[in-house]
């Protein structure tokens, strides 16, 4: 029943909001884009209320730094606690058994990744005593988006949690804006009931010290994870996801489209990652983001086996630029998956058993989030290009 | 004698520990490769009869391996193991440290099968081909297979390397059952001609529960192709997705699978969808909306026909009509619409 508004409601809003914008019906020439895009802007600053749009002004203030406009990722903890392990499987695609074999990292890995957002992340060494006075720290933490504190569930962890404190009081007192990510790492092994212990008991700790310091709400995040499944990429997605500084627009465009097409659950996914940079704000089950992470696979799979180029291969017949697919398990759950750009792709779970029939239209639905998703991209980057000039 | 026909005996022997239940269990029982190590030894012959394609079915013997059993099918239990055996698969070890003595045991097995069987089909795995070395991996199991040849008798041996990490083990069964099913010859036949119909760069037909490549057919243009293991890469990939929507769907992998998928890029468009019941249809087609969606519904109209004949009482093997096929009346009908 849903889907007899899914046209109205989405389309014709996004199209509403161009309309107010211009008096002139909605055209896609090059000369009215910029203002096109601008008044687009205000129109969804305008539509999330003012603590939102101060959250993400509060993100994006390191970015905003001339001297280096890409946002960094610290992986620190103490050696042998998985840090290298984790950079190469969630940005190199290393499967997760053979990162036995990585050697010890001794000097600063700096990663750049090129994506729907540029960012770099940094291997720290463990044994590297960075607090020292002939470190520059500006030069480690300045234009830093986040730092990751990889823990080692496994092993005594007092070590590393004295290490921490020591490491945010540090790094507090120059840069307050710093997310700091603890990754309580190789929960794999332990037993639910030891995992949830470890938990409070690292959690309990680092608050505690912080508070008596006079550090009271800190912002520190906990997050269980492994490389031998989803966990640790579920974790970078939150972690990436607080220096998206678009993110609630993001947020609220899937879940326009969600509501409208009736989706279960919504994910738009970095390509090369599967980090997801944003979801609809159902909650997030691991279920339905294993079967869309695996789903990706199989297309990117797929596509690398049949996108060969020759002179001979032609097309028959017109067709859309991105790639579309949709499969249809033996439960009747639908996934469907349109690439947006080059480097993301909505990724969504459809249980309605209607959406079969409709299919047309989700696409239809799914072509318009593009156009508006491109928007808010194309929008922070003509941004920065302003500043420079 | 007809029933006798359909039962086809297949023989799966080698050294203990080469892989044989491994394999089995990975191929026929949606294991996943690191589950394996949970199976126990195979105590002397371990029978299942597993269904292919419906109605073909496989009677697989899993012969343990041990030195005691191997001694005992060779000699008391000689008759009973090596007749009417329409396949043997013999495994090798490629990390085996006595290869003279594996050979004399499997030169041993070769004069038993040519005394009972001698119109069987051999086929012999070199395994754990992961273990070796990327760059070695092609001379050691050069030298290993021209070694199995020279002891296979009057035998026509075919070798494959394998390895329950990779794709590699996909291509050899598939390359064994494309031995064992009947009337293979009229279904590439039917194939070629749809593919023509269609326009359609490649046509594989998987079988449903073990996503085994039954046959293929590609146009001049699709053989340009130069990824050559695409197929057994296809059984790999898709055999994943339905391990992970099991998991994910809280079902048995068993009764997991597709109904539909559909995948348009602008290089190519694919199709996978139920053939018969036995079977998924994959098709690749060059981009082009209406030409998708026209080979589509041909895809349809053909099965319709393939369930008709089924109906009709010809069951046997592959549910086909003779080659008067009925896809030509009905892609002709779809296409004067367009």
């Amino acid at each position: 029943m849903a889907f007899r508004h899914i046209r109205r409601s989405l389309s014709i809003e996004l199209i509403k909001k161009n309309r107010m914008s211009k008096p002139y019906p909605y055209t896609r020439s090059d000369s009215s884009r910029s203002e096109a895009q601008l008044s687009l802007e205000n129109i969804l600053q305008g539509a999330t209320p003012g603590a939102v749009s101060a959250h993400s002004r509060a993100i994006l203030e390191p970015s905003v730094k001339p001297r280096d406009a890409k946002p960094r990722l610290l992986l620190m903890g103490l050696r042998r606690s998985g840090k290298s392990s984790i950079a190469s499987v969630v940005f190199h695609k290393m499967p997760p058994n053979e990162t036995l074999f990585l050697e010890s990292t001794t000097r600063i890995q700096k990663d750049s990744i090129h994506s729907f957002m540029d960012f770099q992340v940094w291997d720290f060494p463990g044994q590297l005593e960075y607090l020292e006075p002939s470190f520059d720290l500006e030069d480690i933490f300045g234009s830093l988006g986040a730092l990751v504190w990889v823990i080692d569930a496994q092993d005594d962890y007092l070590d590393s949690v004295a290490r921490l404190n020591r490491t945010i009081l540090t790094v507090q007192q120059y840069y307050p804006g710093i997310n700091i990510e603890v990754f309580i790492h190789k929960v794999d092994a332990l037993s639910e009931e030891y995992r949830q212990d470890a938990y409070q008991d690292i959690v309990q700790r680092i608050t505690d010290e912080l508070n008596d310091c006079g550090y009271e709400n800190a912002p520190v995040h906990f997050y269980l994870t492994s490389i031998y499944d989803y966990s640790v990429f579920e974790a970078f997605s939150k972690v990436i996801q607080k220096l998206i500084p678009n993110l609630s627009t993001l947020e609220n465009l899937i879940t326009t489209l969600g509501n409208n097409c009736g989706f279960e659950k919504t994910y738009l996914f970095d390509v090369l990652s599967k980090i997801y940079i944003a979801s609809d704000t159902r909650p997030v089950d691991m279920a339905s983001y294993e079967m869309c992470s695996d789903y990706i696979d199989v297309i990117v799979d797929i596509s690398e086996l049949y996108s060969w180029d020759h002179p001979l291969r032609k097309a028959k017949g017109e067709q859309m630029q991105e790639a579309e697919s949709h499969v249809v398990l033996h439960d009747d759950t639908m996934l469907h998956l349109m690439e947006m750009n080059k480097y993301l792709c909505l990724v969504s779970v459809i249980r309605n058993p209607e959406a079969r029939e409709k299919k047309g239209l989700i696409d239809m639905n799914c072509r318009t989030f593009q156009e508006a998703l491109n928007d808010v991209f194309s929008r922070s980057w003509e941004r920065e290009e302003d500043q420079t000039t | 004698m007809d029933a006798r026909k359909k039962k086809r005996k297949v023989l799966l022997m080698g050294k203990s520990g080469s892989g044989k239940s491994s394999m089995r269990s990975i191929i026929f029982s949606n294991y996943v490769a690191k589950d394996v190590r949970r199976l126990g030894a195979t105590i002397d012959v371990e029978h299942s009869h597993v269904k292919f394609m419906g109605n073909l079915t496989l009677n697989l013997w899993d012969c343990g391996g041990q030195d005691a059993f191997m001694e005992t099918y060779l000699a008391s239990q000689r008759g009973n193991i090596f007749s009417d055996v329409a396949v043997l698969i013999y495994v090798f070890d490629i990390e085996s440290r006595e290869v003279d003595r594996d050979l004399d045991t499997y030169n041993a097995v070769i004069e038993a099968l040519r005394e009972f069987s001698p119109n069987a089909y051999v086929f012999c795995l070199v395994h754990k081909m992961d273990l070796i070395q990327a760059e070695h991996r092609q001379r050691i199991y050069d030298e290993r297979s021209s070694l199995i040849r020279s002891r296979s008798e009057h035998f026509r041996v075919d070798t494959f390397g394998s390895s329950i990490w990779d794709q590699s083990l996909y291509k050899a069964w598939a390359g064994i059952v494309h031995k064992l099913i009947p009337n293979l010859t009229v279904i590439e036949r039917f194939l070629s001609a749809f593919a023509k119909k269609i326009d359609a760069e490649e046509v594989i037909l998987f079988e449903r529960s073990t996503f085994l490549t039954v046959t293929s057919v590609s146009s001049e243009i699709g053989d340009l192709n130069p990824i050559y293991d695409r197929h057994e890469r296809l059984s790999n990939i898709m055999k994943a997705f339905k391990h992970c929507a099991a998991r994910n769907t809280l079902t048995t992998p068993a009764s997991a699978g597709f109904v539909v998928m559909h995948t348009k890029t602008p290089q190519f468009n694919i199709f996978l969808g139920r053939f018969t019941d036995n079977t998924y249809i994959f098709l690749v087609v060059p981009p082009g909306e209406a030409a998708y969606n026209c080979a589509v519904l041909n895809t349809m109209l053909a099965r319709e026909g393939f369930s008709k004949a089924a109906a009709s009482g010809r069951s046997d093997g592959f549910p086909l009509p003779p080659p008067e096929t009925p896809d030509d009346g009905a892609s002709n009908g779809v296409n004067l619409g367009f």
